[in-house]
């Protein structure tokens, strides 16, 4: 009677390797205090989840009585979530040690969220929906905080907490009426039993209530008040992994739940109003604030808000294309904000003024350090959304889907805020490349020595979006088949 | 045929890849200037063979398709090229010119800090530019299309230290990502039309070849099609200067002037007129916005002409009349004759490319008369300079404050400083002259048969019984005569009269070196010819011949071409025609007569002007302020945007959201008197802000 086990254990295979992994990197820092070894095996850890993943990702099955999805569509979350993970380890070792934190417990820690937000984009039921999301989100709390002598850290992770709790409120209830009006907490069987209990006003109001919790863990306007804080206050490569891991498995757990666990009228209903109506408030927002920003750390928050706003648009179109289109969405952007943040991590003096980051602060920046200034051109680039990189390909297909599904003024409305984007990336570049160096306060000036790991992990990104820009095609091909007709994924 | 189309696109991008990482991370590299122009060069000159042996090869329109680059449900793109009559016509013009051009910047560039930088982007910007011209479908022209906008931007920057300089790239990246995003929707809109069809199976991917298709063509009847032409006709008023988003390219004569040559005149200010004569048989669907086409081009012919007259700066004049070119050819468009659009395109090419080539050459070696009289202290020095020829505003604001003993401060590229100019020049006051009279309209010369054939064009469609027909005809023949005058003018001050730099006694400015001669000779020539390759009907069938773009382009006998023509029921007997060809000829030759002899530029100089002045009367005034389009656009979007973003969204993030949530938490603070002591203000307002989101959200899930 127990068959299952060993088969169902090896489809969650790549979870387990990253907890494991967690656990000892806790032991061997137990014993052998910041040892530099430990990002090496956090690295090896995440590394062979993502190559394990790898193999599954034709391969859609469903363990544990539907509990968890495992392959497919989970498994190509999961490697955005891997990817954005490794991507971050490797660039938190120079950037730790340079401004003076070195601890050994941040890679546990990520590996620990890391765990969390594949949970939460394999999550087959409510539950593990739930358990996903908390592991992450408990995490993410911590890591905010690292930086344990600083007051604004500590600020910064309090006010994340706090205002984490308070959604996560509305997320159980919701999760709590979904249950009372189907009678199950396994997506593929909520149709089914919304059909027999009939309770559809208690069902749409769990919708709504769970879908508060999504927007808020992807900062959504307008749920978004807390991200240009944590973004600032957090050490900047753990600002990369959280802005992106964290919302691309909060945003594939969402894909999952629209696409096997409610009925289509609903979808292409309700749903698609709210989300077409935050969607649009989102991109428009989140632009036009960044524009304002001085500071170069919160005008990426700002644009982080703007991006969810674009992928909202694909999920709002409620099709295959629009589901995969913002599943691709995700992987360029994970890959382009892990390398901005990178740059910026890289360019950080200390933890007092030079975390500030005021934009004038990386004037000429660019001669300076030509592999900063080069990748950071890539990625600011694919952030305007401009071909061939990969944020193009994905801002036109999460647009397609839109126009197809008939939501035409939402990709008008996504178009133009996207203009306005332009104005504050370049800002950006122009500074970096054509200013003169005396505009940067002295202590920026001074002449570092760029970490080795860092240029590789900053041109890895940097090529790999000008791959995906000008050959996505099995990419995306492979991301859209997941929900052709909003198939569900065959079981047992 | 996938090689040869491997030839002409690779060269410019490895290139420009190789010079461009070889510079930035080996500053040694970057003094063997000969050797980064040489490659660069070669990089053009390359695709320019390759283009000519299949140019003059050509059989049969075929398309080579690499790789499937976008495949996503019903959609799949492929990085196909197309090589038509169109497409190679193009080709031969980017790398022919392209290559003219690279030369010259060798010699102009000269002991520039930024020579290595500039030629990565020149080649980056042919490769993109090729990109446009063969792409064989909608997405792979985007591709180009942005990639182009790109390299103007750099260019338009190259000289960054100046803040003007990078606000004028910064104008022309935005108000062209205006055009580009009208582009896109016009996509997103024919591949929606196209999927949404009955019966339709499949995939499309946006390919001239289906899209032009009869069947697919009758889809678009109505008003999606109108809408989808005027999106496509916003795209191309945004790369093609035209109304209402041409107000970057006077600004991006920032940029060095080969690059005002190449992108702004030549090549990719083209690219607008290219994609309308790609789609030609999709637009002469849709009459409306073929007649919104033609307006705006003749508005914006005349409202640029007038402008350019009243220009001192000698790059101004060339980019006023740039636009007011371009807007000829929207009108030739607009009218349904796209095969003399892109004729014009060819010609404008030419001599346009030989006046940009030929300021640069006037603007360089004043420039060195500029040194050398601030070496003997004629002229107070100034210290914006990077020791290159570069537009020098920041000098004649610094003049402006210390007037000199002469009539105005000095400028490179004020008309006003130069004067007689032909005595020193001799090469570039003969190719300047020519491609001045070719863009006058005097016959032979090119600009003759091209601008002949709009206005008979526009006669025609007169006469075939559409009034606006003549409303543009009459706009262009004014417009006629007022290049005639403003392009005299502008050689007379240059080039003819009495020297009026300070100190001309002393300094002497002297020709340039042959690297920009040679291509000056090259272009005057092409000015000079270019115009038999699309002779007027009637002058054809008088030589017993035919007008060969009319065949090539258009088709003729069992060839049929890749644009397609506005039919006429009615058209003008030879005898009209031949008046016309004759009227064109006399406005330009009354137009050249009176800046000669009439207003004496020449021996006048810049007192010229008042009789302009005196003759234009009111209109002189707005035309000097260039009616206005930039304080119109400064009032009416950007300080909008910029202080609403400062004064008011941040705000309203801060006070109106939060101030409507601050009023909800203060009502919660007051119901829950107890929490109020154990909460931070701040977090319990951004609690708030969620609160209304709920309510939002819940809003909208249950009450819509």
């Amino acid at each position: 009677m127990y068959d299952f086990l060993l088969a169902d254990t090896a489809r969650v295979l790549p979870i387990l390797v990253v907890a494991a992994v967690g656990i000892a990197v806790i032991l061997l820092d137990a014993f052998r205090n910041d040892s530099p070894s430990i990002p090496w095996l956090a690295g090896a850890g995440l590394v062979a989840a993502f190559v394990l993943e790898g193999f599954k990702l034709y391969d859609p099955q469903v363990a544990f009585f539907g509990q968890v999805y495992s392959g497919g569509a989970a498994a190509f979350a999961n490697m955005v979530v891997l990817l954005g993970a490794l991507g971050s380890v490797v660039l938190s070792v120079p950037y730790l040690k340079r401004i003076g934190h070195n601890y050994g417990e941040v890679h546990a820690l990520i590996l620990f969220a890391t765990v969390g937000m594949m949970t939460l984009a394999s999550a087959g039921s409510l539950i593990t929906l739930f358990v996903g999301l908390e592991t992450m989100s408990v995490c993410l709390y911590v890591l905010t905080g690292l930086v344990r002598e600083e007051k604004g850290a500590n600020e910064s992770a309090l006010k994340y907490f706090l205002l984490g709790a308070f959604s996560t409120g509305f997320f159980l209830y919701g999760i709590a009426l979904l249950y009372g009006a189907t009678g199950t907490m396994l997506f593929s069987e909520m149709v089914e039993g919304l059909a027999v209990t009939e309770r559809t006003g208690i069902f749409v109001g769990g919708v709504a209530l769970l879908l508060i919790g999504f927007l808020f863990k992807v900062s959504a306007v307008p749920f978004h008040m807390w991200t240009p804080d944590v973004y600032q206050g957090a050490p900047t490569t753990l600002t990369g992994f959280m802005s992106t891991a964290s919302k691309a498995a909060a945003f594939a757990a969402l894909v999952v739940v629209l696409a096997r666990a409610l009925p289509v009228d609903l979808v292409a209903g309700e749903v698609q109003i709210t989300l077409s109506v935050v969607a649009a408030v989102t991109m428009v927002v989140g632009n036009v604030i960044a524009l304002a920003q001085t500071n170069v750390k919160r005008m990426l928050a700002y644009s982080s808000i703007a991006h969810a706003g674009y992928i909202l648009a694909g999920l709002a179109a409620g099709t295959g294309e629009g589901y995969g289109g913002a599943l691709f969405y995700l992987l360029a952007y994970t890959v382009m904000n892990v390398g901005a943040f990178g740059v910026l991590a890289a360019l950080e003096w200390d933890k007092e003024q030079g975390a500030i980051q005021d934009i004038e602060s990386l004037a000429g920046s660019g001669y300076r350090q030509p592999i900063l200034g080069v990748t950071m051109g890539v990625f600011l680039f694919a952030l305007t959304g401009f071909p061939p990189l990969a944020g193009f390909i994905g801002k036109y297909l999460v647009f397609a889907a839109a126009v197809d599904a008939g939501l035409t003024w939402l990709a008008v409305v996504g178009v133009l805020a996207s203009v306005v984007s332009a104005y504050y990336y370049l800002r950006i570049l122009v500074v970096m490349w054509m200013k003169p160096e005396t505009d940067a306060p002295e202590a920026a000036r001074q002449p570092f020595a760029l970490a080795t790991s860092t240029t590789v992990v900053l041109s890895l990104c940097a090529l790999l979006l000008l791959i995906l820009g000008v050959m996505p095609g099995g990419v995306i091909e492979a991301a859209q088949s997941y929900f052709d007709a909003g198939a569900i994924v065959a079981g047992r | 045929m996938e090689t040869l189309v491997r030839l002409i696109l690779l060269p410019p991008l490895l290139v420009a890849a190789f010079n461009g990482m070889m510079g930035l991370f080996m500053p040694s590299w970057r003094k063997n200037e000969w050797l980064i122009g040489g490659l660069a060069l070669a990089a053009v000159a390359l695709p320019f063979a390759v283009t000519c042996s299949l140019f003059f090869g050509f059989e049969e329109a075929e398309t080579v398709r690499y790789f499937t680059w976008l495949a996503a449900g019903d959609l799949s793109v492929d990085f196909a090229y197309q090589l038509d009559e169109l497409s190679l016509l193009m080709t031969m013009i980017v790398t022919g010119v392209g290559s003219l051009i690279h030369l010259y910047s060798i010699g102009y560039m000269h002991g520039d800090d930024g020579f290595w930088r500039f030629f990565p982007y020149l080649n980056l910007f042919i490769f993109a530019m090729l990109n446009l011209v063969l792409a064989a479908n909608l997405p792979v022209l985007f591709l180009g299309w942005e990639g182009v906008g790109l390299c103007s931007y750099l260019l338009i920057g190259f000289w960054y230290t100046e803040l003007k300089n990078s606000e004028a790239a910064n104008k022309a990246f935005i108000v062209n990502r205006i055009g580009d995003f009208a582009f896109l929707l016009a996509m997103f809109m024919i591949f929606k039309t196209v999927t949404d069809a009955p019966g339709f199976t499949g995939t499309f991917g946006l390919d001239f070849a289906t899209l032009l298709a009869p069947e697919t063509l009758a889809l678009f009847e109505g008003s999606t099609g109108l809408w989808i032409a005027l999106l496509l006709f916003i795209g191309a008023t945004g790369k093609s200067a035209q109304i209402p988003l041409f107000v970057w390219l006077p600004d991006a004569m920032a940029g060095p002037t080969p690059v005002s040559a190449l992108i702004h005149a030549a090549t990719m200010v083209t690219s607008g007129l290219y994609l309308l004569a790609r789609l030609s048989a999709f637009v002469l669907l849709q009459p409306t916005a073929m007649a919104v086409i033609a307006i705006v081009g003749a508005l914006t012919a005349i409202m640029a002409a007038t402008v350019a007259i009243t220009q001192n700066d000698i790059k101004k004049v060339l980019a006023y009349s740039t636009v007011s070119q371009l807007g000829y050819m929207f009108l030739a468009a607009g009218v349904g004759a796209f095969f003399v659009a892109i004729f014009h395109v060819m010609t404008h090419a030419f001599f346009k490319a030989c006046l940009f080539l030929g300021s640069g050459s006037v603007i360089h070696s004043m420039h060195h008369v500029e040194h050398e009289l601030e070496h003997k202290g004629l002229i107070p020095s100034h210290h914006g300079g990077h020791g290159t020829p570069h537009d020098s505003e920041a000098t004649q604001n610094t003049l402006r404050h210390n007037p000199l003993p002469y009539d105005g401060p000095f400028d490179a590229q004020d008309m006003r400083t130069m004067g007689g100019l032909r005595k020193y020049m001799p090469s570039t006051a003969i190719t300047f002259l020519i491609s001045t009279l070719a863009i006058a309209g005097i016959p032979p010369l090119s600009g003759f048969f091209s601008k002949d054939e709009i206005l008979y064009k526009a006669f025609e469609y007169g006469y075939d019984g559409h009034a606006l027909g003549y409303v543009v005809w009459i706009i262009g023949l004014v417009t006629a005569v007022l290049t005639a005058i403003y392009m005299t003018r502008a050689y007379l001050l240059t080039f003819e009269g009495k020297p009026r730099w300070p100190g001309f006694m002393d300094v002497k400015p002297h020709e340039s070196p042959w690297t920009m001669t040679v291509p000056l000779w090259v272009l005057a020539g092409l000015a000079v010819i270019g115009g038999f390759f699309g002779l007027a009907p009637v002058v054809a069938e008088a030589l017993g011949t035919h007008s060969w773009i009319h065949e090539w382009l258009v088709g003729h006998g069992d060839h049929v071409g890749p644009v397609a023509e506005l039919g006429h029921e009615v058209v003008p007997s030879h005898a009209v025609e031949w008046g016309l060809l004759g009227l064109g000829a006399l406005l330009a030759l009354i137009g050249v007569g009176a800046a000669w002899f009439g207003f004496r530029f020449g021996e006048r100089g810049p007192e010229a002007d008042r009789s302009v002045r005196k003759l234009m009367g009111v209109f002189y005034g707005p035309a000097s302020k260039k009616w206005g389009w930039d304080e119109a656009y400064d009032a009416a979007v950007v300080k909008p945007i910029v202080e609403g973003s400062r004064k008011g969204l941040a705000p309203f993030d801060k006070g109106i959201v939060d101030g409507a949530v601050t009023g909800l938490a203060r009502s919660v603070r007051g119901l829950a008197g107890v929490l109020r002591g154990a909460q931070t203000g701040v977090v319990q307002t951004y609690a708030a802000a969620v609160v209304l989101g709920v309510v939002i959200v819940v809003a909208l899930m249950l009450f819509v």
